[in-house]
């Protein structure tokens, strides 16, 4: 690793500001305003999942609402409609919790299942690209967006929720907060507590879409083109 | 490519975009959702105003010590494993790049859709380079495979419609299906699928990069990025210096402005912060990481008066609500980037040789200062630029110095004012149809050709005032 050419560089930007360049001693002012933190403030957690629900609408995105016990049922239901003969998931420690291991060996009766392999390195790309669905926990869930926050690592790899033609995200009731506000305070303050953030952080939010062909939304283009939301009590 | 697109003359761009009859009626449909997006948006929110003013706040304090954010960016990503190249110009910038394509012997590169890519003309160094090059952005896909450059910030092809797209895929690619968006689309998919999987290295632009963690944050919607930054194994992002922020906290705020201001989104389906080189054992992410972080001319911009203008976070708001982009389209300004900011800043990145007329391809309406999420007071920098243009380098038009010269000794003088105002109806006669000049000589042709000039008067206001007064003294 190295880094080319900075010196000159800053020195230039410094010069131009008029002062000798700083390497420390910035410190980020406190802003007027602070309107993000005032997004329902005060809304529970059954008006956050309210809010989540009807902004599903917006995004394109089914949304489901279950207990752990059922979570199964509800989930074979949605492989169903995707008329799923494939599906690729997490490695997650939340699927035994969530009798998420046990749903995946009785789903592997009748279509393919694979679970994340770190062992098997880039394979596991190759068998996204020929799944049918991706099925990931949200680890932070925003619900002014209908966004779902995936931390990446060895175990929970960013192909699943982007190259099968669905998405199924499982979200853990507790880890819906309000907006993004919540999601960059938690990353911020891990850091500052010396937790690197993960190599990637990526927020979903619905399948992907685009509107570059005559402002027509188009839903579906790179990423998924259904997606599916199965909040859990 | 670069910052400046071809070489056709100012008024000739103007006419070809107000004679593109399709691209006007897309421009204008676009401007409209675009603009009602962005304030359902914002009155959604309730207090937007004060989300401006913390956009404007976060971008003040960030440029002023942007030296010391950019030094903390650079420590940050090397200890993630990512090399670092600050580029004073665009040849430095591509060279970097392309010694990095031939060192990895890459033979395909797949890019995301990146504005500063475009204005350093860096798919010219890839291909110099050996590599193929994929822009992977569908808009901007369409426009590879066409050889069309962009009219839009956010929707680069705004500018096709549906048949042309069809027939640029049936041309270029054997497509065979029919011109509804989904299935071109779908195409789109299908065909840049096996261009991921097989890329060499992925380059990107850069929404927001991260200064106290190191991180790279890319805002989309079709998910593209996403494949760029996790299938190749060798990843460039190229920045431009000014796309930075202190901490997560202040890109959050960010994001938000620009997915609300740029397409009326609460967030876009895709915001990702790459953080590095893939950890190990992880699969996806790149193994090798470069990070090139380009000046190529803004560092003059820094401790002017046009300072302001670095704060942009690339949404087109701007140009959304812009009368004068609504009329004339994107290709008019000459300049990847046009529109209100595309005015203000291309002639301060490029000089004002090349872009003299864009500071006044504006009404000065201010639509564009109200509509802007981190308050670049950008109509007050147009007018800036027009005292710099005709008091410091003396570069308004010929016609226009000649015309104001003349008019200044013509009004100074009473007599000469009084017989040419009387002469004018009679000089305008051969013109004039009942009390409309249609087809007007000379200066008045502009006017005329797109509508009516008044014929002058039957008697003058001097004659008129004069008459008055005699009439109230009886």
């Amino acid at each position: 690793m190295a880094i080319h050419n900075r010196d000159k560089f800053l020195n230039k930007l410094a010069a131009n500001l008029g002062r000798p360049q700083r390497r420390e001693g910035v410190s980020r002012p406190e802003y007027t305003v602070q309107p993000q933190h005032r997004v329902f403030k005060d809304y529970s957690t059954e008006d956050l999942i309210a809010v989540l629900q009807e902004h599903c609408k917006v995004i394109h995105t089914d949304f489901v609402r279950t207990s752990k016990e059922e979570l199964t049922t509800r989930l074979r239901e949605v492989l169903d409609k995707y008329e799923a003969r494939s599906l690729i998931a997490s490695n997650d420690k939340r699927n035994q919790e969530y009798g998420l291991d046990l749903a995946y060996q009785q789903f592997a009766e009748e279509i393919d299942v694979h679970i994340w392999d770190a062992s098997i390195g880039k394979e596991n790309q190759v068998i996204a690209e020929r799944t049918d669905v991706g099925i990931s926990f949200s680890d932070i869930t925003l619900a002014e967006s209908g966004t779902v926050t995936l931390m990446m690592n060895k175990d929970n790899g960013r192909s699943i929720s982007l190259m099968p033609k669905c998405y199924i995200a499982i979200i853990p009731k507790e880890t819906i907060v309000p907006r993004m506000t919540q999601a960059a305070q938690k990353i911020h303050a891990n850091h500052q507590e010396g937790i690197e953030p993960p190599s990637s952080v990526c927020f979903v939010t619905g399948p992907s879409n685009s509107a570059d062909i005559e402002m027509n939304l188009i839903v579906g283009v790179h990423g998924p083109v259904k997606v599916t939301y199965i909040v859990v009590d | 490519m670069s910052i400046k697109i071809g070489d056709i003359p100012y008024n000739d761009r103007i006419d070809q975009g107000i004679d593109n009859e399709f691209m006007r009626q897309a421009v204008s449909s676009a401007q409209g959702r675009f603009r009602t997006g962005r304030l359902t948006q914002a009155e959604v929110l309730g207090d937007w105003e004060d989300w401006r003013q913390i956009g404007e706040e976060i971008r003040t304090h960030t440029l002023e010590n942007i030296d010391y954010y950019l030094y903390q960016l650079s420590e940050q990503v090397e200890k993630r494993g990512v090399h670092v190249f600050f580029a004073e110009t665009a040849e430095e910038a591509n060279e970097y790049v392309e010694n990095v394509i031939k060192k990895k012997k890459a033979k395909k590169v797949v890019k995301t859709k990146s504005m500063v890519t475009e204005e350093i003309g860096l798919n010219h160094a890839l291909e110099n380079a050996g590599a193929t090059v994929v822009e992977s952005d569908l808009g901007e896909w369409i426009l590879q495979l066409d050889e069309d450059p962009p009219s839009h910030i956010v929707t680069p092809a705004l500018h096709k419609n549906r048949q042309q797209i069809r027939d640029t895929f049936t041309e270029k690619r054997g497509y065979d299906q029919t011109d509804s968006p989904e299935e071109l689309a779908a195409f789109a998919r299908q065909q840049l699928r096996e261009e991921f999987l097989s890329a060499d290295v992925g380059i990107t632009g850069c929404n927001f990069a991260i200064a106290d963690s190191g991180a790279v944050t890319l805002v989309t919607n079709e998910g593209n990025a996403e494949m760029v930054t996790a299938l190749p194994d060798t990843q460039i992002t190229v920045m431009g210096m000014e796309r930075i922020v202190p901490t997560w906290e202040d890109m959050e705020v960010l994001v938000s402005l620009l997915t609300r201001a740029a397409v009326g989104q609460k967030l876009t389906s895709y915001i990702t912060a790459i953080t590095g080189t893939r950890l190990d054992e992880e699969v996806d992410g790149p193994e090798e990481y470069h990070l090139v972080i380009v000046d190529n001319g803004r560092s003059k911009i820094l401790g002017t008066e046009f300072q302001s203008a670095l704060h942009c976070i690339r949404c087109a708001a701007c140009i959304n609500v812009c009368p004068v982009y609504r009329h004339v389209g994107g290709h008019a300004y000459n300049s990847i980037y046009p529109g209100p900011i595309g005015a203000v800043l291309t002639p301060l990145l490029d000089g004002y040789d090349d872009h003299k007329e864009l500071p006044y391809a504006s009404s000065l309406c201010a639509a564009c200062t109200e509509a802007c999420p981190v308050k670049i007071p950008l109509h007050e920098l147009l007018i800036r630029h027009r005292e710099i243009i005709v008091e410091e380098e003396k570069r308004s038009p010929a016609m226009e110095r000649i015309a104001m010269k003349g008019f200044a000794q013509w009004a100074s003088h009473p007599a000469a004012y009084k017989l040419s105002a009387k002469m004018a109806r009679t000089a305008l006669k051969p013109w004039t149809d009942e009390e409309f000049v249609e087809n007007g000589p000379g200066p008045l042709k502009g006017w005329t050709d797109v509508r009516d000039f008044p014929a002058p008067g039957k008697q003058t206001f001097r004659t008129w005032w004069h008459n008055h007064q005699k009439g109230a003294k009886k």
